[in-house]
């Protein structure tokens, strides 16, 4: 068979991409109408589960560009049991974090000694103004509802 | 005083209307290759939908865009030969509407129909590279200059084919008239089979051939867009134009690409008509008065076709190097259009 | 007159030979074209002075820096564990890759290892990253040649690979999914099924690029002859990587010195070959990306059972020492000069990254060139701006 010159073969190439973006749709989706499901592990923003966070400040100081601002302070809490004494609790008082600095490099997630950190997929919240990319506590505890359940494992991973 | 389709029109009123079917004749080619070509095969043969917002299919997309182009500032940069580097899209513009002229849609829908109107567009057809020329220069830009020269080396290097090209057409033809190449290529017979008429792609390829690719040249389309090479050139004469006066640009690229479409058809596929033998016309002056309306859509058609091929090769090939290209002109397309006239011409007197 | 530097001095003295040779050769004038800092064709920011006589260029240098984030310094105030978000940003489009030479020096300074089954899956990430890497190198190189298909249909495909790179690590750009002693997770379920259909994929998109652009006769006549680099001259200039391979130097360091990774369990080739012009080393990135797949396709059956994750401290303190680890990463030899003195971070890190050698033959291979090859010639030796930059 005699070679088919390069410049018919590309001709070619084209011609058959146009043919199958008619017959079985483009590769590309038409991000608005339909969207596509990020991954499971997808890093897309940070959930807070308030009540497990201690202020222990280990994710803030981790964080590689500090952009985890928190404050808290003591307060006593009623004793567990009745008659007991009152317990020593820190309380959160502000918990933000400025997605404007954020590098989603999940570092906080991953120290965090007391699961009050989660990854979520959710990645639509751009903002107009960059001051809104500062999501205070309230904020970072709505993204709960979107936390999703960890991938079950490949065969074959230990422990 | 003249009629059309019986009605007596005044001068002034004749004038009016070919100011308008100008416009509608470059305008309305230019729309429909940017929107079914530049916006939707390309997307296509590139896996996408393209532009889907604006419109059913993004068919307003075109108009977005040119709102777009229109709100946008003139910017004129401080080093500029203001005068130049401001007429030269009108310039360039000016060319394509210059070549429109002679383009026969129909019978008697032309807007002149000169006896030398081959000779006509291969003259006008290199107005344009005054003006990209005068872009290069006065937009002071070292970008710039070097496309516009790169521009001018190209455009007179691919005359020169495309010249010699179209002769065999006129050699076979016996006439410069575009109308009489189209009445010839329909009324004639090849080899006694007259159902289908004469198109001289048939018995012009290599011209037909060249002229497309001079064509592609002439348009600075890859893979010989290393005048406006984005690349390299950042758009080479048109780095620093803006708003308007880019769109200007914009529609002249486009528009150029379907009137040289527009005369390739009518050259080489048999123009406006049908092979006269299905009416049982005999010449020019049987033609009933409706190929006025018929023509240009079938001219049109087409027009699509050519240009399909043309955007299909600019979608597909990388470009050429400069020196590349004058070679490819040089020693290989003029060589071989003169050996294609030489045939052409001795077949003729021959047979 | 102020004080030049030794480098200033030498690059007044080339301008002023260019001048001469100008002058005296053909009487005109040259003209100095400033290619970038912003140019379509700089993939960035990077700068390349120009003379040019006529089309020719006389004279050319690169100049780097316009995007300097100093990573080095950087790392010298982060932890360890801190330090991989940042490498991550070196060579943005293999970023697992910059990952896994820190982390082995680290390793290699801590005297730990990771376990089998990590190290395979780091080989299989590396070689994703090489694949999504390259992959768009060879649609981009249509892109600087006019022809802007290759690059959708790099783009297209390309997307399915950071997708697997997304399932597995959560990032779909930056993993930072390297642990020093293993790996941040495991791979979760499916996602070996998912590759080998991906792989297969772009296998098919090799071979649909190389009909599209490689066979292309005006590809090939842009790319053959053009910028020829000798062995000696690619030696002498610290180049490495598929530049390297393309000037006949059989030299990979995966085959050669695969520490702590598992190329040696895969059946592959190392392509080289003689030319050394831009087709060259085009071709041989072609040619590497199907061995990759080749490489994930078999490795992906032999992932071994077992921990992703050897010991180690909670609170990482890197034991005092000297330690350099280089790979072959996908723009060519990366290598991590790390310095500790026992801190929670590094003392000292050095990048020794492959972009900034490779472009440093720009003024060797540009002269004589023409305008239109320098574009071909820095596409074909394929820099990423943050590689030079770092």
């Amino acid at each position: 068979m005699p070679k088919v010159p390069g410049l018919v073969k590309g001709l070619g190439v084209t011609l058959g991409i146009f043919g199958r973006t008619v017959k079985d749709g483009a590769n590309t989706v038409q991000y608005p109408h339909e969207k596509e499901s990020p991954p499971i592990r997808a890093r897309g923003v940070i959930a807070l589960h308030e009540d497990n966070c201690t202020a222990c400040m280990l994710c803030s100081r981790s964080c590689p560009d500090w952009c985890i601002y928190i404050e808290g302070h003591k307060q006593l809490a009623p004793p567990r049991r009745a008659g007991g004494k009152p317990r020593q609790v820190n309380h959160l008082d502000r918990f933000d974090i400025d997605y404007a600095l954020c590098m989603y490099c999940g570092i906080c997630v991953e120290v965090c000694p007391f699961d009050a950190l989660f990854w979520s997929p959710e990645y639509e919240y751009s903002e107009p103004k960059i001051a809104d990319l500062l999501h205070d506590k309230e904020k970072l505890g709505e993204w709960m509802e979107t936390v999703p359940e960890a991938p079950e494992l490949e065969a074959g991973a230990g422990k | 005083m003249i009629s059309v389709l019986a009605v007596e029109i005044p001068y002034w009123g004749q004038s009016l209307l070919r100011v308008l079917g100008g416009l509608v004749a470059v305008l309305l080619p230019a729309g429909a290759i940017v929107y079914l070509f530049l916006f939707k095969m390309m997307s296509f043969m590139q896996s996408r939908l393209g532009p889907m917002e604006a419109g059913p299919y993004g068919s307003m997309q075109l108009l977005a865009e040119v709102g777009k182009w229109l709100q946008k500032e003139d910017i004129s940069p401080d080093n500029v030969d203001k005068t130049v580097f401001k007429l030269a899209p009108v310039v360039v513009l000016l060319s394509t509407f210059l070549l429109i002229v002679v383009v026969p849609f129909g019978p008697e829908a032309v807007f002149a129909d000169l006896d030398a109107g081959v000779f006509y567009f291969l003259a006008v057809g290199s107005v344009s590279v005054l003006g990209i020329l005068m872009a290069g220069w006065a937009s002071a830009n070292k970008y710039s200059l070097l496309g516009g020269l790169r521009a001018a080396g190209q455009l007179i290097a691919y005359e020169l084919p495309m010249v010699l090209a179209t002769l065999g057409v006129v050699i076979q033809a016996e006439s410069m008239n575009l109308n009489r190449i189209v009445e010839v290529q329909n009324t004639e017979a090849i080899f006694g089979f007259e159902w289908l008429g004469n198109p001289f792609v048939i018995t012009q390829f290599l011209g037909f051939l060249i002229f497309m690719i001079a064509v592609q040249a002439e348009l600075t389309q890859p893979p010989f867009d290393m005048p406006i090479a984005e690349s390299e050139l950042v758009s080479g004469y048109m780095t620093e134009y803006s708003g308007f006066r880019f769109l200007m640009f914009f529609i002249a690229e486009f528009a150029t690409a379907g009137v040289f479409a527009f005369i390739a058809a009518t050259l080489f596929l048999g123009g406006w008509g049908v092979p006269f033998e299905w009416f049982g016309w005999d010449n020019l002056d049987d033609v009933s008065w409706w190929m006025n309306i018929v023509g240009p859509l079938i001219l049109f058609t087409k027009m699509l076709a050519l240009v399909f091929v043309i955007m299909w090769v600019r979608f597909t090939y990388p470009r050429f190097r400069e020196d590349q290209l004058q070679t490819f002109a040089w020693k290989f397309l003029i060589p071989l259009s003169l050996a294609n006239i030489a045939v052409t011409a001795i077949l003729k007197v021959a047979v | 007159m102020t004080e030049l530097s030794e480098r200033q001095q030498l690059s007044y003295i080339a301008s002023q030979a260019a001048d001469a040779r100008l002058n005296v050769e053909l009487e005109t004038e040259g003209m100095t074209l400033n290619i970038g800092p912003q140019h379509p064709a700089t993939h960035g920011t990077l700068r390349i002075i120009a003379r040019l006589d006529g089309e020719q260029v006389v004279w050319a240098e690169p100049s780097a820096g316009y995007m300097h984030r100093g990573y080095e310094k950087l790392t010298e105030v982060r932890t360890f564990p801190q330090v991989t978000t940042l490498i991550n940003r070196i060579d943005w489009l293999g970023s697992f890759a910059n990952e896994v030479p820190f982390i082995l020096a680290a390793e290699k300074l801590m005297e730990i290892e990771a376990p089998p089954r990590a190290q395979v899956i780091r080989t299989i990430l590396f070689e994703l990253s090489r694949i999504a890497n390259v992959s768009l190198f060879l649609g981009d190189l249509g892109v600087q040649m006019g022809a802007t298909t290759p690059a959708f249909l790099a783009f297209r495909d390309r997307e399915y690979v950071l997708n697997l790179i997304e399932s597995a690590t959560g990032g779909r750009f930056h993993p930072n999914f390297d642990r020093i002693g293993g790996l941040k997770d495991d791979l979760p379920k499916g996602w070996i099924n998912e590759t080998t259909a991906v792989v297969k994929r772009l296998i098919g998109f090799c071979d649909e690029n190389e009909d599209l652009l490689f066979g292309n006769e005006i590809f090939q006549s842009r790319m053959r002859g053009i910028g020829v680099i000798p062995a000696h001259v690619a030696e002498e200039y610290g180049l490495s990587g598929a530049n390297l391979r393309a000037s006949g130097v059989d030299y990979d360091l995966r085959r050669d010195n695969p520490v702590g990774l598992a190329w040696d369990k895969a059946d592959w080739k190392v392509w080289t070959h003689p030319d050394g012009d831009s087709w060259a080393r085009c071709w041989i990135r072609l040619q590497e990306t199907r061995e990759s797949c080749k490489i994930v396709l078999q490795l992906l059956e032999q992932i071994p059972a077992g921990p992703i994750m050897t010991k180690v401290p909670r609170i990482i303190k890197v034991p005092e020492g000297e330690a350099y680890v280089s790979t072959e990463n996908p723009l060519g030899e990366m290598g991590y000069y790390v310095v500790s003195k026992g801190d929670l971070g590094p003392f000292r890190v050095k990048i020794r990254s492959a972009s900034f050698n490779n472009i440093s033959i720009t003024p060797w291979v540009l002269k004589g060139v023409y305008v239109p090859d320098i574009i071909t010639i820095l596409a074909s030796l394929y820099f990423i701006l943050g590689d030079i930059d770092r």
